[in-house]
């Protein structure tokens, strides 16, 4: 419990979160990492998923793919792609978005699934278009499960986005890295601390969008889709 | 392939290793997350902070939760104990949510007649919730089986054996194929157990053979 | 092979099954605890009972597991019993273990080991670390000889950075008017001989880019591509040579030797000291540099390398 406090006071102490590498830099390039991953992957998965969820085609492909890459090893595919691309952001950013796609993949078609097939039935019975359906009832309301998944998978990176110092990137894990190599466990403790609460920062964040998500006039179940 | 030929023993033993890390760890979630998930699902009070303690707990980064683990349980760093613990934990974050959801979406019908036929509340649970429950926990089981055995390789950075040691040995001495094994082995370990889990599924819950695995 | 490791290792496919299909019948105490070994660490200490077994471990770097090999095939050929538990971490996960007895042997580095045990200490020289060494290492451990052959940290630059600039000692690094970064392991940010060192003793100023491959690949990597103008590299890293790094030296010593010294349990008799000594006594800086390429260029074991090397020099 000692070590804790020491964690905390690390947290609270003004002089380090000053500076190119005080906690304020790496906090906000820590989540910069995170949002940009996420945003990635989300370009990737969304359309997939939609394409998935409105047609009914390949899905048994996209659960699959997406159950491989939620096997795939971060750290494995940290040191793979650090070793052929080099240090920076190239390799991390390649392993994170990895690892953020199989939550919004498998949130971006269930949300299309959840939608009552009546109301598409009523939609196409008034004429509406493929495109018409796609847009005007699916995209909307799968909105909120698809929110829930790009929130499943930002809490996974912005925790797995520690890993980033281990191939010379920054954000919060170079304190973790630091402080293990040092037993400086404050700093490392500390810095777990500030990643579980730039997590909290994110998800209530995500909170909000996905209420923000729910369609005037709709009423869906409080219950998100845990993808 | 030929570091693989080479060096069979030492896959055999990583795997091993793994295995003996992971599996405990699955097992002990599923027997965790139950009671839990059945009190966020019957306390509509407790419903909003498991859930929410569950969902943070999975933020929590895997690295320091391993060396922070042995300060609060009192065990060496190093102790296989640590990280079958804080699998288990993430296990349970993920699972408490499938299985208080799976209860969830027990129709009330099939309960009202099991109470109307005095059913012990024990008995309902075992034999008409828990089934009717079954699909959406084995779905949540999966995940947590595969994530498990993924995240298992994290621990390696700490020195603490599983396939993870041929990341950090491969990536030291700059061997790609000991990498690539590392990565192929977890992933057919992962996939493997998750094919298991169906199979499982299928013998204890015949009546969802019909439908194709989700 | 003498251990019949190998012939039960092909039968992973049943060990897989059988822990697939019986997961309740496997202990995970036990079963890591076995599992955590080398190839040969499960199968010679079964009988044995891990009485009389030496147990000598290596840290999470491979030149160090190849060091741990030689003495473990050195000490079997004499027929001792050895546990072999490679790979743990860094200091802070091992030493523990050393100083509670559950470790025999451990191939240490002289400078490195001091600065852990004592952050003052002021000895440069290896005689002068052997003998603080002494002083400073907990009740029940002791230093064996240490070895010719030294893997310290070194301030690498490309050959052609090295004549654009004519680099031959890190002092030569004030005459650099652009932004100097290096890249190293993060705890050497915090090193005597990192940053503060290099402003102290050369007046030069440079920013650590921290990768933790331990002078590896990576590290090397980032050096040629030019991320870095600067890589901490472990002087006995063959890449040093391969890629025709120059080493800048250092006329101050600011880097501190760190001659392959064991560090032995009293578990570890006189004889068995001695012989490691003998192992010690042949490992020059070129043999280690030697015995690290044959890893990291011909991707060999721990175990070819070290059975190749000890027969190589009469040891076997």
């Amino acid at each position: 419990m000692n070590q804790l406090w020491e964690a905390v006071l690390w947290c609270l102490d003004p002089t380090n979160w000053t500076g190119p590498s005080g906690i304020a830099a790496r906090s906000l390039e820590h989540l910069g990492y995170t949002l940009l991953a996420v945003a990635i992957a989300a370009a990737i998965a969304v359309p997939i998923g939609w394409w998935v969820g409105h047609t009914g085609k390949g899905r048994g492909a996209a659960v699959a793919l997406s159950g491989a890459a939620r096997a795939l090893p971060t750290l494995g595919v940290l040191t793979l792609t650090g070793l052929l691309l080099g240090i920076g952001l190239a390799a991390p950013m390649t392993a994170f978005v990895i690892l953020a796609i199989p939550s919004i993949l498998a949130a971006a078609y269930a949300g299309f699934e959840a939608v009552d097939r009546r109301v598409i039935d009523a939609a196409r019975a008034q004429g509406y278009t493929g495109t018409q359906v796609l847009w005007q009832i699916e995209v909307p309301l799968g909105l909120p499960v698809l929110v829930g998944g790009l929130r499943s998978a930002a809490l996974q990176v912005v925790a797995t986005a520690t890993l980033a110092a281990y191939v010379g990137a920054g954000g919060l894990g170079r304190y973790l890295f630091l402080g293990l190599k040092t037993q400086d466990y404050a700093m490392m403790l500390g810095s777990s601390l500030l990643v579980v609460a730039l997590a909290l920062v994110l998800d209530g964040a995500f909170a909000l969008a996905g209420r923000a998500a729910v369609p005037r006039g709709v009423t869906v179940a409080r219950r998100g889709v845990n993808a | 392939m030929n570091w693989v030929l080479d060096n069979l023993p030492l896959i055999a033993d990583r795997t091993w290793a793994h295995l003996a890390t992971s599996l405990p760890a699955i097992l002990a979630a599923l027997l965790i997350s139950l009671p839990l998930g059945w009190l966020a699902h019957r306390y509509r009070a407790l419903n909003g902070p498991v859930l929410t303690g569950a969902g943070l707990m999975y933020a929590i980064p895997s690295l320091p939760l391993f060396i922070v683990l042995p300060v609060l349980i009192g065990t060496g760093v190093r102790d296989v104990v640590n990280v079958v613990v804080a699998l288990t934990l993430y296990g349970v974050a993920l699972l408490v949510r499938s299985v208080a959801d799976g209860l969830d979406g027990v129709p009330p019908e099939a309960r009202s007649a099991a109470v109307a036929l005095g059913y012990p509340p024990l008995r309902r649970f075992l034999t008409v919730d828990l089934p009717l429950a079954g699909p959406v926990i084995l779905s949540g089981l999966r995940v947590v089986a595969v994530s498990t055995v993924s995240l298992c390789t994290v621990g390696a950075v700490l020195g603490i054996p599983s396939l993870g040691l041929l990341f950090t040995d491969g990536f030291q001495r700059g061997i790609l194929a000991e990498i690539l094994t590392g990565i192929v082995l977890t992933v057919v370990l992962a996939l493997a157990l998750d094919r298991l889990l169906v199979a499982l599924g299928r013998l204890a819950m015949p009546w969802t053979r019909a439908e194709v695995g989700a | 092979m003498k251990n019949p490791t190998r012939r039960s290792a092909l039968a992973l496919a049943a060990v897989a099954a059988l822990a697939l299909t019986g997961c309740g019948s496997s202990d995970p105490l036990g079963g890591g605890d076995t599992a955590s070994g080398s190839p040969s660490a499960t199968g010679g200490t079964g009988g044995a009972g891990g009485g009389d077994a030496l147990v000598i471990g290596s840290q999470q770097y491979y030149s160090n597991e190849i060091i741990a090999e030689l003495y473990a095939q050195a000490l079997e050929a004499e027929g001792y019993t050895v546990e072999r538990e490679y790979q743990i971490g860094q200091r802070e996960v091992y030493l523990p273990e050393v100083e509670s007895g559950a470790i025999d042997v451990m191939p240490e580095y002289g400078g490195n080991l001091l600065q852990y045990y004592d952050a003052e200490a002021t000895a440069t020289s290896p005689e002068d670390i052997q003998a603080a060494l002494a002083e400073v290492l907990p009740q029940g451990l002791r230093p064996l000889e240490p070895a010719e052959a030294t893997d310290q940290d070194s301030y690498n630059v490309t050959r052609e950075f090295a004549e654009k600039h004519s680099l031959t000692t890190l002092a030569d690094l004030q005459n650099v008017d652009e932004q100097l970064k290096v890249a190293a392991n993060s705890e050497f940010e915090t090193r005597p001989y990192g940053p503060a060192g290099l402003k102290e003793a050369y007046g030069v100023d440079v920013t650590v880019v921290p990768v933790e491959d331990s002078g590896g690949p990576l590290t090397v990597k980032a050096l040629v591509d030019g991320d870095v103008q600067l890589a901490d590299i472990y002087s006995a890293d063959p890449s040093i040579a391969a890629e025709d790094l120059v080493t800048l030296e250092d006329p101050e010593n600011l880097i501190l030797p760190q001659n392959v010294t064991p560090i032995v349990s009293d578990a570890v008799d006189e004889q068995a000291a001695a012989v490691i000594e003998e192992v010690n006594a042949k490992l020059t800086p070129e043999e280690l540099i030697g015995l690290n390429r044959q890893s990291v260029e011909k991707e060999a074991s721990s175990e070819d390398i070290a059975q190749a090397w000890l027969s190589g020099q009469g040891l076997s």
